[in-house]
């Protein structure tokens, strides 16, 4: 959606399951629906009530809490709409009224003149406030969308890479009928939520559970392996690229350096394995996701394996010159 | 490598059977080919991908070939789009 304006009407529109709800009504200005929200962030237009502008946010979502609306009450008895028309003059995206308040007869009208629209929720204003941010921090995420397979292995998101016909729905089955989870199939819409958290979903939930497999035409995961074999979405941990056997190509064959791929500015592990006939993907692949949680847990063990050997090596060394009467020893 | 604008020109669009078409056409060439609409491109090689972009009638999508026999599969692809594949 990043080219795509979001506009007060798609906030409105959100259909957000259970704690992430807004429970959003418009009370008025339903003409000024399809103003954009262009800043991702709230505003307590509190102190621009009392007449001070100066660094006012009003490109932000203004949210009306107890405090706000009591002061408009105030304002209501004092016959004053000076500033309420003050405040109408910025081209505020919206304002929302939290814990079910009503706005004041002059407020509504006004904001009914510059049409600008009025929500109303039913949530406290810091709930609605850390909610509508999250919702936020989705929408003006950094997406795009890549080739491949989003799978989850072990609990590890796995993004399954690799030219055309390299063979990465087939593996993706395999893993699927082994146990573990489909996320999406070929076309991966993955976007950077916090900075640092790359989350992999498919582009188009219609669809995204379904396969291609060679010779057998589409196939649905989720009704094949029933709903315990798909996920909605999955972080990605780990980027797995699928390539054709290069014998000129000089593989991995420690593990000891750790390959890393740059997905929307985060640094995401990546392993290339090479396919070749009879290599059973699956399985490796199995191996690479249980390696990362260990990686994780803080044990590497390709780093352990050589520091064995260096031990060994060493005390053979000792033994030698303790056999060798060395007086050194 | 080629870049072309192609309008869908079948009354259904592009459902399974057309994408079907288009990814078996890509796949016999060895350049990258990719069809975009708007924001979202896609490999032209994957059915899954060509039907993701939901291209109904009359939209008009883009065409990208890169590599050695890019002219040859922008050719066959746009007559793809040309002979409504072959649905009319």
């Amino acid at each position: 959606m990043a080219d795509k304006k979001f506009t007060v009407l798609d906030l409105l529109e959100l259909d957000l399951p259970g704690h992430d709800a807004l429970d959003l009504t418009c009370i008025t200005g339903r003409r000024g629906l399809p103003r954009p929200l262009t800043v991702p962030d709230i505003n307590r237009p509190g102190l621009a009530l009392t007449g001070f502008y100066e660094s006012f946010a009003y490109q932000r979502v203004q949210v009306f809490g107890r405090g706000e609306a009591a002061y408009l009450q105030k304002l209501h008895s004092e016959n004053n709409i000076t500033t309420l028309k003050a405040l109408f003059q910025y081209p505020i995206p919206c304002c929302v009224f939290s814990h079910g308040l009503e706005p004041t007869e002059e407020f509504r009208e006004i904001a009914e003149e510059s049409c600008c629209p009025v929500l109303q929720t039913a949530l406290e204003s810091t709930e609605f406030s850390s909610r509508l941010i999250r919702v936020f921090s989705n929408i003006f995420a950094p997406k795009k969308t890549m080739h491949g397979v989003l799978v989850e292995v072990y609990g590890v998101g796995i993004l399954l890479t690799g030219h055309s016909g390299v063979g990465k729905s087939e593996t993706a089955l395999e893993l699927v009928d082994r146990g573990h989870r489909l996320v999406a199939d070929d076309i991966i819409e993955i976007r950077c939520v916090n900075g640092n958290v790359v989350l992999g979903q498919g582009a188009n939930t219609l669809i995204s559970h379904h396969m291609e497999i060679r010779g057998l035409g589409i196939i649905n995961v989720s009704q094949l392996y029933g709903v315990g074999a798909i996920r909605e979405q999955k972080e990605v941990q780990l980027v797995v690229e699928l390539e054709d056997w290069d014998p000129n190509k000089v593989y991995d064959r420690l593990g000891t350096d750790q390959n890393y791929m740059e997905l929307l500015g985060v640094r995401v592990p990546a392993i290339e394995i090479p396919v070749r006939p009879g290599r059973n993907l699956p399985i490796i692949i199995e191996a690479a996701a249980m390696n990362e949680r260990l990686k994780k847990m803080g044990y590497n063990s390709a780093r352990d394996f050589n520091q064995n050997i260096l031990k060994w090596i060493e005390t053979g060394e000792a033994q030698t010159a303790y056999n060798n009467n060395d007086d050194s020893y | 490598m080629i870049e072309k604008q192609l309008v869908v020109r079948n009354r259904a669009g592009i459902h399974a059977r057309p994408a079907a078409i288009i990814a078996q056409t890509a796949n016999k060439y060895t350049c990258e080919i990719s069809l975009s609409r708007d924001d979202t491109t896609v490999n032209a090689k994957s059915i899954m991908g060509v039907i993701t972009m939901a291209a109904g009638y009359n939209t008009t999508l883009t065409l990208k070939t890169d590599g050695s026999d890019e002219k040859e599969a922008a050719q066959a692809i746009e007559s793809l789009f040309e002979s409504k594949f072959e649905e009319e």
